[in-house]
């Protein structure tokens, strides 16, 4: 659901020290929260104010970071108070202006499964009584909202994976878990954009390049996108991978 | 031609204020441990503040000058020397082709800052030179200094061509020449080895117990040996929620002191994820970050309370005075 008035008196803003303020939509995760983030963030990215310096959508918060000496206040007044201000009178006109984010892009995910590239993807099955088959067949089956990027670059949190899958963080986590890598922790599932330790089951790998620091845009995804993961085989995957990494 | 690093040190990593704008994309932003003295050492060469310089940590490189540098070495005092002669801080130093910068025992601070007049001839990635180690972009190659790299400079150039005239002026058999002033020392950083460190409450300050809530501020923390450029991990009486609570992720910042679950804090630095869901029990004020930045791991500190108004009018005073600082640099220098 887009920004309303009536929404709007949940919303919460407070400081994340002297040069951020977080503007907070909601308690919990869920997609109508989302939606004013995103709906937020797309106008803070068009009118960005005097002293922003970026903005950091999250699950249920955007916080703002600004350089407090190029903020215009009046003596006796913080730069902290006048942006807060500045945000209370800006969030209603959101609303009444009904302005929303662009139509979520949909972006295909080609997973190589199992084997080498998803070494627990047997674990997978095990631990929901499955064959590996029907791991892939619910993992392929439904569409993935990005809630936000963060933990590594361009690592999208990931909502909407069917329960059925879900499995537990492996005991002892890897020492290297390699580029491209797709994992299941608990309810979630998500993609490893760079080579990095971690403890998420792995049940396939990507060719695509979810990180790229030339790309205009180094993260592949985006808060607000949609993932969809599509099943190739080794050969597709090696053929994707060389396309990839040689353009 | 250029610096040539014939030992690398601890971890030396080229540096700069900051890769921002991808923070979204959940690309860090890195950049200098103490941004003042980063900005302070170009200022000092004639370079833009916001130039790349070298961070060094504690134990330092080996540097070859194979041409001409006119340098300044701010920040932690990790005794530089060329040809056993001491260096002085905070000041240009005319250094001549082929001389060797050594650095010795750490007296005070952990991280030091050599910056070349004319800047490095290095590519920026997104924006920024500074090093990103796990991602492996900007800096030499994505990566800490090598023994055996080669920095390429600029090299010396005409934003420094009054201090020039005044060091060349100055008869020495030396392979260097100091200048003979150094900004008011009033105007320096002042760093100490277990210093009060002014914060804020953070975000979720009142999630936690009345107890942990005392602690924070009355208490020593220890920075342990567990500390680098992403994060301080201290060591001190645990801190804990008033009740369990699993927290949604959000943005945290460089200063952000979070607590996980087993009770000790973390302090988030320069090279601190874009997101976080620890509790966020205070946030150090942007005044105190370069002080923080000094501390070596071993040593103690102590969190004294301040509100947001007095935490943005101490930064603004910091920019001021090195506003001032600018200007009088400059004159001297330009």
């Amino acid at each position: 659901m887009a920004i309303t008035p009536e929404n709007l008196q949940a919303v919460k803003l407070y400081p994340l020290g002297d040069k951020a303020i977080v503007v907070e939509f909601g308690g919990e995760i869920n997609r109508s929260v989302h939606q004013r983030i995103r709906d937020f963030s797309a106008y803070l990215a068009q009118y960005p104010f005097d002293g922003m310096i970026e903005q950091v959508p999250a699950f249920t918060t955007v916080t703002i970071y600004y350089n407090p000496a190029l903020i215009p206040t009046q003596k006796g007044i913080s730069a902290y108070d006048k942006l807060s201000s500045y945000i209370q009178q800006l969030l209603p006109n959101i609303a009444d202006a009904h302005i929303t984010a662009p139509a979520p892009q949909t972006i295909e995910v080609p997973v190589c499964y199992g084997g080498a590239y998803g070494p627990d993807l047997e674990f997978v099955a095990k631990h929901n009584s499955l064959s590996p088959e029907e791991v892939i067949a619910i993992h392929t089956e439904q569409e993935y909202l990005v809630y936000m990027i963060g933990f590594a670059p361009g690592f999208p949190y990931m909502g909407g994976m069917s329960e059925k899958i879900a499995a537990p963080r492996r005991d002892a986590p890897r020492a290297v878990t390699p580029q491209g890598s797709v994992g299941i922790a608990g309810k979630q599932t998500g993609i490893y954009p760079i080579e990095t330790p971690g403890g998420w089951q792995l049940i396939g790998q990507t060719p695509l390049l979810l990180f790229h620091p030339k790309r205009e845009s180094p993260s592949l995804l985006h808060a607000g996108d949609m993932v969809r993961f599509t099943s190739i085989s080794e050969e597709e995957y090696k053929q994707r991978k060389e396309q990839q990494h040689g353009s | 031609m250029g610096l040539k690093i014939l030992k690398p040190g601890l971890l030396t990593t080229i540096q700069d204020t900051g890769r921002y704008g991808f923070q979204k994309d959940g690309v860090i932003v890195s950049g200098a441990m103490d941004r003042v003295a980063l900005r302070l050492a170009n200022l000092l060469t004639g370079n833009q503040e916001d130039e790349a310089a070298l961070e060094i940590t504690l134990k330092g490189p080996e540097i070859f000058f194979q041409e001409d540098q006119l340098i300044s070495i701010t920040g932690a005092d990790l005794s530089p020397t060329i040809d056993n002669k001491k260096l002085k801080l905070w000041r240009p130093i005319f250094v001549k082709k082929g001389s060797v910068l050594k650095f010795g025992t750490p007296k005070l601070g952990c991280r030091t800052y050599l910056a070349v007049c004319g800047g490095f001839q290095l590519q920026k990635a997104l924006g920024s030179y500074s090093t990103y180690l796990r991602a492996g972009i900007g800096g030499m190659h994505g990566k800490a200094l090598q023994e055996g790299d080669n920095i390429p400079c600029k090299g010396i150039n005409v934003t420094a061509s009054s201090v020039l005239d005044e060091l060349n002026l100055k008869q020495t058999a030396d392979n260097f020449v100091q200048a003979s002033w150094a900004p008011d020392p009033a105007y320096l950083p002042s760093y100490e080895k277990d210093p009060v460190i002014r914060a804020v409450k953070g975000p979720e300050y009142e999630l936690f117990t009345a107890t942990s809530k005392s602690n924070i501020w009355n208490n020593i923390f220890q920075v342990t040996q567990q500390s680098d450029r992403m994060g301080y991990s201290l060591a001190g009486l645990a801190l804990a929620l008033e009740e369990a609570k699993e927290l949604v992720s959000s943005a945290v910042t460089f200063g952000t002191v979070q607590v996980p679950p087993q009770g000790q804090p973390i302090i988030l630095m320069a090279d601190h994820q874009t997101t976080g869901g620890y509790p966020r029990i205070a946030q150090v004020i942007t005044a105190d970050l370069p002080k923080l930045a000094q501390v070596v791991p071993g040593r103690g500190i102590r969190f004294t309370e301040v509100s947001i108004d007095e935490a943005q009018q101490l930064y603004l005073e910091q920019e001021h005075q090195l506003l001032q600082l600018k200007q009088s640099i400059q004159i001297k220098v330009k």
